[in-house]
Formats: structure tokens, sequence, C-alpha cells
């Protein structure tokens, strides 16, 4: 391909707050896990809305709520996301997010069940979101630049294919779209453990820095408070040691490959919080894919590219999951769920620019509306990230 | 045709990028940053993605991938052996 990124465009959705986005869902959302039956009993009557049930929203309190709102709130405003009918067991907390999404200037209504149960919710939800799946279904695809558009990464089941492999060529897509302008995001904070000093040399400058490595100061902490090992099986995972990836610091430099050679860490972000201009951002994240994942789309995220080596499976429901992968046993074992394969790379058939230009195309056909393996799969893993107990 | 990468030439382990490398197998790798090649005999049998020594290492080494440190010897490591858990422990957490 090799195309010149600088007059570049992808085919997307433009939201009443400007932003572009990939997808155009009608999305069901529950505020709290007593509200997940009534949510997917809408979507059972209105084909064309989706369900994203969870497990949480009951007694949560602090930091752990308002990162429970924040994302919520985030997953709605996510410019993939076209129109919302958010239920809850109750009024306030449903009308919170509601407010929250409806400052983007999208359709956004909300329904809570006390005293009037599931029937006549599913039955008034049902309703509205039938207007807004017709609504959305008028919607038309425009023209926009790079600079409008936001990807995420975050590697999953990761062997050392995956730091020789699939993450540089991550690394490569990443230099390619930073200088024009695009918005990036890298997070997994632990899975930064060892290779710290190499993201802190990349920041733009002292203040970033120093923000970063409080992220990275804080998870440590964390690790250290809870910890009954040196972690081995949980990071690195069976997996990850499955698939030859023997230390934390070894699967560290794998993973920060992927921000490749030349661009700059230009921001950080707390867990879902969205970007305030162009350039790559480092979020404070967990590394359970998922739970990543969840927090890029809550940040605003529309793409999102996920290397992997022993073959992680992930989706989401709002976010297209972009898989690449270097190791040729996975490529031939479980070829449905990799989108880019660059396991040439690893017989010196293909070069890392040649790498980094195939996800690039992929990446252009997936914004333009062509669906991913684990969207074609029906992935769509919603992972809410807790920080502590309920009340 | 390549059985193994190595990142840097200043690494102690290379990974093994094909599949049944067996004991006694003449293998030929691929230093990625100096794009030159080498020559190594599996002392082990080294499943895909695995590491396998191209330095010998004594117990208490540090180990360099990526022309870094990714963690302590705790076994010694003979060249060709493989390089995994058994053998190599992190120097965090």
């Amino acid at each position: 391909m090799s195309q010149d990124l600088s007059s570049a465009t992808f085919s997307g959705y433009r939201r009443e707050n400007g932003r572009v986005g990939v997808r155009n869902h009608v999305i069901i959302l529950p505020v709290d896990d007593l509200s997940n039956a009534a949510c997917e009993a809408v979507a059972n009557n209105i084909p064309g809305a989706m369900a994203i049930p969870h497990p949480y929203g009951r007694l949560q309190f602090g930091e752990d709520l308002e990162l429970h709102f924040r994302t919520l709130i985030g997953t709605g405003s996510n410019p993939n996301v076209a129109a919302v009918v958010v239920i809850g067991i109750e009024n306030g907390w449903t009308q919170k997010i509601v407010d929250g999404i409806a400052s983007t200037g999208k359709p956004v209504t909300g329904f809570g069940i006390e005293q009037h149960g599931d029937h006549e919710t599913i039955m008034e939800a049902s309703k509205v979101a039938k207007e807004y799946v017709q609504w959305a279904s008028e919607l038309t695809r425009e023209e926009a630049g790079l600079s409008e558009l936001w990807v995420s990464t975050k590697c999953g089941e990761s062997d050392t294919t995956s730091g020789c492999g699939s993450n540089p060529t991550v690394g490569n897509a990443f230099d390619k779209l930073y200088p024009h302008g695009a918005t990036l995001l890298f997070g997994e904070t632990s899975e930064i453990t060892g290779g710290e000093h190499l993201v802190a040399e990349r920041c733009r400058n002292d203040a970033v820095r120093e923000r970063f490595m409080f992220m990275f100061n804080r998870y440590q902490d964390l690790i250290e408070r809870f910890k009954t090992s040196d972690l081995s099986d949980s990071q690195p995972t069976k997996g990850n040691i499955e698939g030859g990836l023997t230390t934390i610091e070894e699967k560290a430099l794998g993973n920060i490959q992927k921000i490749g050679k030349e661009c700059l860490v230009d921001g950080v972000l707390d867990k879902a919080e969205t970007p305030t201009g162009p350039g790559l951002w480092f979020m404070d994240s967990s590394s359970a894919a998922a739970e990543m994942v969840t927090l890029a789309a809550a940040g605003g995220y529309v793409v999102h590219f996920f290397p992997t080596g022993q073959g992680n499976i992930i989706g989401n429901p709002i976010l297209p999951v972009i898989k690449i992968c270097a190791n040729p046993r996975t490529v031939r074992t479980m070829s449905e769920h990799v989108d880019v394969d660059v396991s040439g790379l690893l017989r010196r058939e293909m070069t890392p620019g040649e790498a980094g230009d195939k996800l690039l195309e992929s990446m252009f056909r997936t914004a333009n509306g062509r669906l991913t393996a684990a969207e074609a799969l029906g992935h769509r893993e919603f992972v809410l990230t807790r920080l502590y107990e309920s009340a | 045709m390549i059985d193994f990468v190595v990142h840097d030439e200043g690494d102690s382990v290379g990974v093994v990028v094909v599949e049944g490398v067996t004991a006694g197998d003449e293998l030929t790798g691929w230093v990625m940053d100096q794009n030159v090649d080498i020559k190594f005999k599996a002392a082990s049998d080294i499943p895909i993605g695995h590491k396998l020594a191209i330095r010998p290492m004594q117990e208490g080494d540090t180990v360099i991938k990526y022309g870094t440190d990714i963690g302590k010897v705790v076994a010694d490591i003979g060249v060709g052996e493989h390089a995994h858990v058994h053998n190599i422990k992190t120097k965090r957490w």
C-alpha cells in the first residue's frame, strides 16, 4: 500500500458534537445489574438495538462510583453510538447517566423501573428504541481525515511473537498515524513494569512524565498491597507463559513495542477519561483485555488495534477490535479470529513497514464499515473496572 | 529459513519461531536490529515462541532481551538450552 496518508480519508458518521464514529449503534444501556433483563428484552423486541449488560452499579461509592458513571457515560457518548436508551432500577442515577450522554447532543432517553415494573418499562423503552433505530438508519457516512480518527491499542494473550511481530506492527502504524494528527491510546499500567523508564523517556515533557510515573507507581502500590506471590501465573498469564514469555519485564518490553519508535507520549489519562487533543495518550488501566478495551471505548476511541500471540478472542460491543497476529501456529489454528496476519515478519518475508501498511489498510476498511472478525463472531465483551468493594 | 529471532546482538536469548525444534537441530537465527544471521545447535526441545540461550548464563546473572534486563537466572543455562520459567525469574514484585 504505502499510500500518502496526508490525504487519506475514512468514511464515518459525524455526530452532534463533531466527533466522527465508524459504527452506528443504538444501545440499550443498564445503569445496574438489576436492569439487564429489561435491557435485553428491549433489544430482543427491537432488532437493530443492542443491549450491553454488566454486573455492577449498586452501592458503589467514591472514586469507584465516579469511574462507574464515567465509563457508562463515556460508552453512551462514544461516536460509534448513534442513540442510547438508559434503564436503571431508580431514576436518580439513571438521570445522571442520561444527562452525561445528552451533553454530546445525541438522542438519549432514560427509564427507571421502580413504580413501573419490567413490563411497562420494557414496553415504553422499546417504543423509544424503535424510533431511534429508524432514525439512525437514515444517517449517512461522510469523509473525514485521519485527524478525526481515534485509535486505541492493547495486546492480549501475548507471547514472544507479539514482541517481535504483531506489537511492532502496531508501533509502525502508530508512527505513521501520529504525524497526521490522529488521537492514539495505549495503557496496561502493570504491563509496563520493566520498561517504565523507556516510556518515561518518550514523554513529551516533565509534566507528562511526572503524571505517567504517578500512575505507574500507583499501580505498583496496588500490586504490592494485595499480592500473595510474584504474580507469576497472573502477570504474565498462564497463556503468556505457555507462549514462551517468562517474566513481566520481558512481557512489558514486548508490550511497549506498540508505541512505535517516533511518536511521543503527549498526555496521561485516568481510567475512562477522554483526551483533550490529538497525539499519543497513556491511560491508566488494567492489562485485562476486556477491561482495558472497555475503558478505551469509554474514552471515545472508535477503532482498536489488538495484537495477540496465543490467540485472545476479545471483542467489544461498540469498538471494532482488529486482531493482529504474528504466530504462525495461532494463525493456522485460530484463523477465524485473525484480521491481519503478519507471521511473514518472522520469516523475513515481510518488513515492519509492510506489516504496518497491511494493518493500516485493515484499519481503513474497518473504519469504512467492514466488520472485524470479533464483530462477525459476536464478541461483545463489556467489562467494567472496579476499584474496590461496594458499600 | 529462519528458526529463531534475536532482537539485539547484545541479547542473551533468542525466540524460536518455528514448530518442532528438537535437541540437536541446527538452527539459523536472525538478529533483527543488526540484520545478521547466526547459527546455533538446539540443546533442548524448544516449543515455538519459547527462548533458547545464545550465551552461557550462571545463576544470578541478568538475562538481556531487547538490549534490556528481563530478569535473573535462577539455574545455570547452557548455550542452545531452553530458557524459561524453570531457570529465569522476574526481579520485580
